[in-house]
């Protein structure tokens, strides 16, 4: 494990939790844990889709106790790390002791891009835990490099021993992941590591996870089978497997990532991740790649096209966890509608 | 009438926000704003307006004669824990608009004629203010098993209090949910939108709801507390009528109300966006009134 020169974190149970509309179960946990874990996976995410404390009529509720998952998880683990994540204004401190006492050993918190200034007492009280500590600068795209550096070192300043670009949209295009890590890299220098976690949106996410590597982030985001928000993660056999050929050491067995993709994770997707309409809206218009699910709810409840919804979500600038927005938008529309269906009658 | 009179302690956005709100109130003379800071707007706001400012803060306020009837707290939680005692002592009534939850919890159009006598009342928290008398006013027709709200406001409206305390707003603001808007379990989520020009608030409340709930009655019971609140908060309105959904088994089988609300600042010293930040002077002021109006019965 030591001779790793890139740290991958699979997502799966985390980030895989919104592509299944939270509805994972003990089993899928224990059984995807135990293939990451035999596959040299080294940190494996479990949590509700919007982190501790996620499960609610906002984002949807969990089928089970994400504490009772992150049980099965720590249970299973026999050398990888188990992460949590956590967004400040949905989880508390309470659920990080919560899940430090339950033997987690990462968090990841989780901010708008531009609002890393909230997280100050999360990295603090997590440090005192004895947890490692990573920042998550969401939508990282809304912000240029130089202003998301000065966000990454307010998250360091309090603690955080990586701070990540993440592209929630999987908007951001080639340079502009590298030039955001660059410029974090530069920002904060040996006080921390830099990561990238991207989304396949408009199908770049192991691309810019290797411009991101070469501008200096030493960890990065996967989800096997890209079970992930819109059009999922990079896949993590594919990040393994493209670090592979360009000599990168992540740890991780070929073979092994590929059979708990084909055999464990595969089997129980309740819909492959695809870069459908919805999703090339989302990386397009720089929308919050969760929301997909919510838009298709809101659209069948009010009978509005759901790529209509996002692109509206982009105009209006929405960002992550203002899920309740996307029904304001389309009681508008369906009014709109039914204004001019009037009219033309 | 009689104006009962005040005093604010905090002369920062709060504290000239409540003081601009508490001139134009028939009911309240505002005797003195108190700051630490001699340079703040302020306090030379409130020299300007003919009252009495202080940068000598709370020790120079309670040696005043007479002492104020009344003092609306716009400091900090650790600054009203200090505080609290000496007003006490003092015998002024005081009206916290820190988190340091001191005294019970008030919300104006719900349970303040309870603590009209109490001697310290705390205004919860901006979301509380927003979407508690919604929770009330649908448990006031069918029992509500859960009830989670989440709200939405501009970046610049939250302070480096809120910044730094940002689960205080979410674990108080949840048990506001349940101990005054009568919910079961309550949840309460916050999220800061930077866009520009800055956002109004919005919150959403979400109420579960048993299978056989009266659709109509609830609607009616929420449009008329959506009236009383706008009483005192001129820009709080419901940008849809509230939306209905059948019960789902995802839902552990309840139906759900869900209460789409925008509350717009009236602009008197924040701005119209910050509808988070006026809706708790403006119920403080309520408050305030209140307990002017009905000081002859219950005045010391």
């Amino acid at each position: 494990m030591s001779e790793i020169d890139l740290r991958i974190t699979d997502s799966t149970l985390r980030d895989g939790s919104h592509a299944m509309g939270h509805q994972f179960h003990v089993d899928d946990v224990r059984a995807t844990v135990r293939a990451l874990d035999r596959a040299g996976v080294p940190v494996i995410e479990v949590a509700h889709g919007d982190g501790l404390g996620g499960s609610s009529f906002n984002y949807g509720f969990s089928a089970t106790d994400e504490m009772a998952l992150v049980d099965v998880a720590v249970e299973e683990a026999r050398t990888a790390k188990i992460a949590v994540l956590l967004l400040p204004g949905v989880g508390t401190t309470n659920h990080l002791r919560a899940a430090a006492d339950r033997g987690v050993r990462v968090v990841r918190v989780a901010t708008h891009c531009t609002e890393a200034d909230i997280a100050t007492e999360h990295f603090e009280i997590a440090r005192e835990l004895g947890l490692e500590t990573v920042g998550f600068l969401m939508l990282s795209h809304m912000l240029d490099p130089a202003a998301l550096a000065v966000q990454a070192r307010i998250m360091v300043d309090a603690g955080a021993e990586c701070v990540y670009v993440v592209d929630s949209a999987g908007a951001l295009v080639l340079d502009d992941a590298g030039d955001r890590v660059a410029a974090i890299v530069s920002a904060v220098g040996d006080a921390a590591q830099v990561g990238y976690h991207g989304h396949n949106n408009l199908a770049l996410g192991v691309a810019n996870s290797v411009l991101a590597y070469r501008a200096g982030a030493r960890q990065i985001d996967g989800a096997t089978c890209a079970l992930g928000a819109g059009a999922g993660n990079s896949p993590t056999e594919v990040l393994a497997a493209v670090f592979a050929r360009l000599g990168i050491a992540t740890g991780i067995d070929l073979a092994a990532i590929l059979d708990a993709a084909h055999d464990v994770v595969r089997p129980y997707m309740k819909r492959e991740p695809t870069m459908d309409r919805n999703s090339v809206i989302m990386g397009y218009a720089g929308v919050y790649s969760s929301f997909l699910l919510h838009a298709e709810r809101a659209g069948r409840r009010y009978g509005v096209p759901p790529h209509k919804i996002l692109e509206e979500v982009g105009r209006r600038r929405y960002v992550g966890g203002q899920e309740d927005m996307l029904i304001d938008i389309a009681i508008g529309m369906a009014s709109d509608t039914a204004r001019v269906a009037e009219r033309e009658r | 009438m009689t104006r009962r009179r005040v005093a604010i302690v905090g002369s920062g956005n709060i504290g000239t926000d409540l003081m601009v709100k508490a001139l134009r109130s028939e009911h309240l003379e505002v005797a003195a704003v108190v700051g630490i800071d001699p340079n703040s707007d302020g306090l030379s706001r409130a020299r300007a307006a003919g009252v009495d400012a202080s940068a000598e803060g709370v020790d120079w306020l309670l040696t005043q004669d007479p002492l104020p009837d009344l003092v609306f707290e716009a400091t900090s939680a650790k600054a009203h824990a200090a505080n609290a005692p000496k007003y006490a002592e003092a015998g002024v009534q005081a009206i916290d608009l820190t988190p340091a939850a001191v005294g019970p919890f008030v919300v104006p159009s719900v349970n303040l004629v309870e603590h009209l006598d109490t001697p310290n009342l705390n205004m919860i928290t901006c979301g509380g203010q927003a979407t508690i008398p919604i929770v009330a006013a649908v448990s006031a027709v069918v029992e509500v098993p859960y009830a989670e709200i989440v709200a939405s406001i501009a970046s610049r409206s939250a302070g480096p209090g809120t910044r730094a305390n940002i689960d205080e707003f979410t674990i108080t603001t949840a048990r506001g949910v349940e101990e005054i808007g009568g919910a079961a379990r309550g949840k309460a989520i916050i999220v800061l939108n930077p866009m520009e020009p800055p956002m109004i608030m919005r919150d959403t409340v979400f109420c579960a709801l048993p299978e056989e709930a009266d659709h109509e009655k609830i609607a009616r019971s929420i449009e008329a507390m959506v009236a009383h609140v706008r009483d005192y908060v001129p820009g709080y309105r419901l940008i849809a009528e509230p939306q209905f959904d059948d019960p789902r088994p995802e839902w552990d089988g309840w139906g759900r109300v869900t209460v789409l609300l925008e509350i717009e600042g009236n602009g008197d010293y924040l701005p119209s966006y910050a509808g988070n930040l006026d809706i708790m002077t403006a119920a403080a002021i309520r408050v305030g009134e209140q307990l002017a109006r009905t000081e002859g019965r219950h005045g010391r």
